[in-house]
């Protein structure tokens, strides 16, 4: 079993905060398709269409018939540990704050032999269950953990740096006003955040969440996203402590262009979906990147919470869906800015929700507000980077993978006449 | 002494007060709410162009956006659909003059602070009247309720059936047009109509009366509980915007001590 994680002590004022140091980031091109399905939490190798080889580590061509025609496939996360060391010296900054470190190699029931991360509570030649993660440069790795979990296994150390667990840390929900947000709160919680703050735009406005989130505990605090003096004014007052943001703000109306007739609320989706990401990120990012080495409860984590119109336009939330795919397209800017400190950012992709007014008429399956805050916490315990929450999000990304053009066109039917 | 030589020299001794009736705009003001399915009326914003920095060494400055209708404003007619064909009828188009003028101050605190919904009814108008002399034409009324106090979710009171604050019957709103024809109506809440305004006959009597008869609007005032009932001279200059509806405005009172 694994020493449980105490929750930290309050820092010492007059300790320099450590800065951010990362694993190495270089891959292959070809290595890069590792690190694609672990950022939705897939383990998968390269398997050759020619002789149907499974190979690791990913090459350009066949080790076996030099074939250039691969796939990559799910694997089953079966495997024995081979062989291990434990690293007590290393020139790698990153690694030499946190030895000893133990890697190894572990032989997989699907074929090859991998190098693997060790969880400490794996016996030597134990039975091993292998997941593919993104450590802290944004890379996919190996991880082996206990084939059936082990008492607080995710309280290691090495689980905490393959992953942004809410657990001791403090999170900040950025939009107390969304639906979405009190079941947010209480998933978080019961992971074992260790306090969550609310931004609250209009409070001269009532809205049925706030008593909620009263009863839950929730840090209520006026920020509206819109608004880039209410989202300075937080950043300067809890940026310093906001471990992992979660990005709710969300404003939403049906309609394509020529039926909107003006640009008012396209303007509204653009201040809250893309300008408001923008102001956040401007006011919390640096503070966050600053502090991702910063102990137990560091900075983790960047949440937003995209539609999944933003991967392909959605009718009738057409204009609504050009804001969504500004946002994604901003999300991606900041994985690039954000990649130097090692702060991740997870884009939770959804369908249609039970709890949103706007998406009232139109059929099942909706996402619930539960599926939703449970589908958040277990992609900051995993570390992922896209998470597709529900039926619908799941689906337009598999179609999406397949042909981005056939998606398009099935999306944009005009119907037949009589 | 010419008449505006003595108001300036009243002016400087003081004898002569300026009162500010305006509320600053501020991001978190509240602004009218209507139906999610309408367009809203779009709240104040500033956003820095430069503040002595890499983007303007020397000075700061910011662009600011809102609605016409955000914080104190001016209703124009044609702000009302029953105002739509009346001449001069945006804030552009009126003439200046309109713009300064005697104001009659009605307070209604009492039964503001009794109840949410009071109204202002024919009955109170000729009830201050007896106190304090008739409305002289092409005067401003102003109901005082003190509701410029309030703040936070005070201030629009919305429950589940909309907001609740006071404001005129369509009778006293009549009254004030056809028999006293005044230049306009002004509140210190959000709308010169009552929150529950839009359950009269015709929906928002206020707006529809007033802008379809050429009158103007005046709402979220501040501190009217500094002007006397009568006396004093508003000053209440909108912005000069084309074909505009309404506009934020800096309103002013001019208050003789005696």
């Amino acid at each position: 079993m694994t020493t449980p994680l105490q929750p930290p002590p309050k820092k010492d004022p007059q300790k320099r905060s450590t800065a951010p140091t990362r694993p190495p980031e270089m891959r292959s091109r070809a290595a890069m398709h590792l690190t694609a399905a672990a950022a939705e939490g897939r383990f998968a190798l390269q398997c050759c269409l020619e002789c149907g080889a499974v190979q690791y580590p990913p090459r350009d061509a066949c080790s076996s018939c030099l074939s250039t025609d691969f796939e990559w496939r799910d694997m089953p996360p079966g495997g024995t540990l081979l062989a291990e060391t434990t690293v007590h010296a290393s020139p790698r900054l990153f690694y030499r704050e946190r030895m000893p470190w133990r890697a190894g190699t572990v032989q997989l029931d699907a074929g090859p032999t991998v190098l693997a991360h060790i969880h400490e509570d794996i016996a030597a030649h134990g039975r091993v269950r292998i997941e593919a993660r993104l450590d802290q440069a944004g890379q996919g790795v190996l991880l082996a953990l206990p084939e059936t979990p082990t008492p607080h296994q995710e309280d290691a150390p090495l689980m905490r740096a393959l992953s942004a667990d809410p657990k001791h840390r403090r999170i900040l929900i950025t939009d107390a006003r969304s639906p979405h947000t009190p079941a947010l709160a209480k998933a978080l919680q019961d992971a074992g955040a260790a306090m969550i703050f609310a931004g609250e735009p209009e409070s001269w406005r009532p809205y049925p969440g706030r008593a909620a989130l009263d009863a839950l505990g929730v840090e209520v605090l006026p920020m509206d996203v819109t608004d880039t003096a209410s989202v300075q004014k937080l950043a300067g007052e809890i940026g310093g402590k906001t471990d992992i943001l979660i990005n709710t703000a969300q404003m939403l109306r049906p309609g394509g262009v020529l039926e909107r007739g003006d640009t008012a609320f396209a303007r509204d989706e653009i201040e809250v979906n893309y300008l408001g990401l923008m102001r956040l990120a401007q006011a919390f990012g640096p503070g966050m990147c600053a502090r991702v080495s910063d102990g137990v409860n560091s900075a983790a984590a960047w949440v937003n919470l995209l539609s999944v119109s933003a991967m392909t336009n959605a009718q009738p939330f057409g204009v609504h869906s050009a804001s969504q795919a500004g946002a994604y397209s901003l999300s991606q800017s900041l994985r690039a800015e954000f990649r130097p400190s090692g702060l991740r950012v997870m884009n939770l992709f959804f369908g249609p929700t039970e709890a949103d007014d706007w998406y009232q008429p139109l059929p099942p399956p909706k996402v619930t507000t539960n599926a939703l805050a449970r589908a958040v916490v277990d992609g900051l315990q995993r570390g992922l980077e896209d998470v597709w929450c529900g039926d619908i999000a799941q689906d337009i990304r598999e179609r999406f993978r397949r042909d981005p053009k056939v998606l398009e066109r099935e999306m944009t039917m005009g119907g037949d006449g009589p | 002494m010419s008449p505006l030589a003595s108001f300036a020299a009243g002016i400087a001794s003081g004898t002569i007060r300026v009162v500010d009736l305006t509320h600053t705009l501020d991001p978190d003001f509240p602004v009218i709410i209507l139906p999610p399915e309408f367009g809203q009326c779009a709240r104040f914003r500033m956003e820095e162009i430069s503040a002595y920095d890499h983007r303007g060494p020397a000075w700061k400055w910011h662009n600011i956006s809102m609605s016409e209708h955000t914080g104190t404003h001016f209703d124009a007619p044609s702000h009302w659909i029953s105002g739509r064909d009346v001449p001069n009828g945006s804030v552009d188009e009126i003439d200046p003059a309109a713009f300064v003028g005697p104001v009659c101050v009605i307070d209604c605190s009492d039964g503001a602070a009794q109840d949410d919904d009071f109204e202002l009814t024919v009955d109170g108008i000729t009830a201050w009247e007896q106190e304090y002399g008739r409305i002289p034409t092409a005067a401003w009324v102003l109901m005082r309720t003190d509701w410029s106090k309030r703040r936070g979710a005070a201030y629009l009171n919305m429950r589940e059936d909309g907001p609740h604050s006071p404001g005129p019957t369509p009778d006293a709103i009549r009254f004030l047009i056809e028999q006293r024809d005044i230049r306009g109506f002004g509140t210190e809440t959000v709308g010169t109509d009552a929150g529950q305004g839009s359950h009269y006959t015709p929906p928002y009597p206020a707006h529809y009366y007033l802008h379809g008869a050429g009158k103007y609007g005046l709402q979220c005032l501040n501190a009217l509980d500094e002007l006397p009932a009568t006396g004093a001279v508003l000053v209440a200059a909108p912005l000069k915007i084309k074909n505009g509806t309404g506009s934020p405005l800096r309103v002013l009172a001019l208050v003789e001590d005696t």
